[in-house]
């Protein structure tokens, strides 16, 4: 399998704070990639880096063979890229429809055939019911919904979730992940997936990649991965939701 | 738009045709004047309710382009028809240099707004300094017969000023209409909710909020150019004043920001309000200096505190519109 993003040696500290030390992640093509942690890992900046938030003080990003260190978020997004915000950021005085609409614009010729392919994502998602109203009425998890909805309309090749489970009731849960697997499956979206909720990253993610003060101390299947001894001391023996 | 909607919409047009065949010329001066600021404020709507981006400095754009067009036709004799065209580049020139400057080396919000009011202000100053426009003693456009139409050189009766800003007011009115349903509208309001979702999404944030600024600082050129040849003198004390400019927000936010229909009806309330206050107190006799600042003051803080959304949201809901 080619590698569809390699994050090769990346740094970032803020004002002293090593935040991502020497990090290195391949995400084959096509592949469900997991990035777990505890809060302050500094995994949503290896997002926000990958995104083109913040540059990287070292090391070098590669999407399908072209570097995307130094673009800017929304060259990212042309690159193929979609993400979601951990800390929501629904456009809240839209419609969920619209708001929808606003990221299918970029790939769709007009408005009209844009609000076409946001229907129908509204409706993958779950959210048909809702399309007219506000997103600032929506509950957490709706939101969270409408953050994946809106990356996806912009139809990625690589989709970077941040918590988008959290705050699911189990079943709503599983059926995300099965949303995520039909998506990876019939249309090859490779995707990378930071998350607390185990029971989503065992189920999705075919490889595991461990941070921890910044750096990865642990890589491999997920079966692996939750017996290293390691990741077991750090992460995985406390506060995990399972 | 629903049907209820058109047929009001329609209905009021037919009204404003109508009008200057019933009102007198008093009235017809107060509907000129509404019609000006709701013209004015659509054009600074487009870049604040529709982009997001405040410009307490409109009065810069209103400046340049009366200046513009009036200098052409005091020391030339050229026609409005021509200087508009003057009118629109310097002022699509200045608020490009405030974009670029604000949105390259990322002054937004308040900071964003302060720019603007610099700007507007040191226009002001460097007018004052222009003796070739006639410095602080003012230009004054040589007034022609009023009794007759001259559509060349924009000089006529009352009438004549009129139905001119009912136009722009009615193309104002179609052009962000479809604005606001074409792709630059969607766009410009993922970037007024959420600048950073907005770019995430493949928006070039930069070029989308110099797009807005290009259509309101056009446009609101063009509010000069009527403002030159209706009032014949223009002073840069007078109009780069930032009272001018918040004078041309005043009506959006009263009637509602980023609504097509609010600032019209914004404009208009406005007007009548400050009129109305003005009368009644003749009425009354009350001579008390600075009331009128005040009772007008107190009623749009009512207004806001009642209607923070603007007037225009809380009646369409009530007579069942869109807005
Ligand atoms: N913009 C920022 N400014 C300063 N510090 C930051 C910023 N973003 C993240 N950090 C810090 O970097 C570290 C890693 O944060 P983050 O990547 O959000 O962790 P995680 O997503 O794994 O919980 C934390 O200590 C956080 O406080
Ligand atoms: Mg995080």
């Amino acid at each position: 399998m080619s590698a569809a993003l390699e994050v090769r040696g990346v740094s970032k500290s803020f004002r002293g704070l090593r935040a991502v030390h020497d990090a290195w992640i391949d995400v084959p093509q096509g592949a469900i990639v997991g990035l777990i942690g505890p809060n302050g890992a500094g995994k949503t900046t290896i997002f926000n880096m990958v995104a083109g938030v913040y540059a990287a003080d070292a090391g070098e990003i590669v999407f399908r063979g072209r570097r995307i260190d130094g673009l800017r978020p929304d060259q990212v997004c042309a690159a193929g890229i979609g993400r979601t915000f951990q800390l929501v950021k629904p456009f809240a005085g839209l419609s969920v429809l619209d708001n929808v609409t606003v990221g299918a614009l970029h790939r769709a010729p007009n408005v009209s055939a844009a609000k076409k392919h946001a229907a129908e994502i509204v409706e993958r998602l779950g959210l048909g019911a809702k399309r007219e109203q506000p997103a600032s009425s929506l509950t957490l998890p709706d939101r969270k919904r409408l953050e994946v909805a809106r990356a996806l309309a912009t139809r990625p090749e690589l989709l970077l979730l941040d918590e988008v489970m959290a705050g699911l009731r189990p079943t709503e849960c599983d059926q995300m992940v099965e949303a995520f697997r039909e998506i990876n499956r019939a249309e090859g979206l490779t995707i990378m997936l930071i998350e607390h909720v185990m029971r989503a990253v065992m189920a999705l993610a075919q490889r595991i990649v461990v941070l921890h003060h910044g750096e990865v101390i642990a890589r491999g299947a997920p079966g692996e991965v939750v017996r290293d001894p390691a990741v077991l001391g750090c992460y995985l023996g406390e506060e995990t939701e399972v | 738009m629903n049907r209820r909607a058109a047929a009001l919409l329609l209905a009021l047009g037919a009204l404003l045709v109508a009008l200057p065949h019933v009102a007198g010329s008093y009235a017809l001066s107060v509907a000129t004047l509404i019609l000006y600021f709701a013209y004015t404020g659509q054009a600074w709507n487009v870049m604040m309710g529709f982009a997001g981006q405040l410009s307490l400095g409109h009065s810069i754009y209103v400046g340049v382009g009366a200046y513009a067009a009036g200098a052409l036709f005091f020391h030339y004799g050229i026609g409005p028809w021509a200087g508009l065209w003057l009118a629109i580049a310097l002022s699509v020139l200045i608020g490009l240099v405030i974009g670029f400057l604000a949105f390259r080396f990322g002054i937004s919000g308040v900071y964003f707004a302060l720019l603007t009011i610099a700007f507007a202000e040191f226009t002001r100053i460097g007018f004052d300094h222009l003796d070739w426009l006639g410095g602080p003693g003012g230009m004054f456009l040589k007034v022609a017969q009023r009794d007759q139409i001259d559509l060349a050189n924009f000089r006529g009766p009352p009438i004549m000023y009129y139905y001119a800003m009912l136009a722009l007011s009615a193309a104002a009115l179609a052009l962000c209409a479809w604005l606001l349903r074409s792709r630059a509208g969607y766009y410009w309001r993922a970037i007024r909710e959420d600048e950073e979702a907005a770019q995430a999404l493949g928006i070039n944030t930069f070029r989308w909020k110099m797009l807005a600024v290009t259509i309101s600082s056009a446009m609101t050129a063009i509010s000069g150019v009527f403002f030159a040849f209706y009032y014949n003198n223009l002073f840069p004390e007078q109009i780069f004043n930032i009272g001018r400019s918040i004078e041309i927000i005043l009506g959006p936010v009263i009637g509602g920001v980023g609504t097509l229909f609010g600032p019209i009806l914004g404009a208009a309330v406005l007007t009548l309000l400050s009129d109305g206050i003005t009368e009644a107190l003749a009425a009354f006799g009350w001579e008390i200096p600075g009331i009128k600042q005040v009772l007008y003051g107190l009623v749009l803080l009512a207004a806001i505190m009642f209607m923070p959304h603007g007037i225009w949201p809380a009646l369409a809901r009530r007579i069942g519109v869109d807005r």
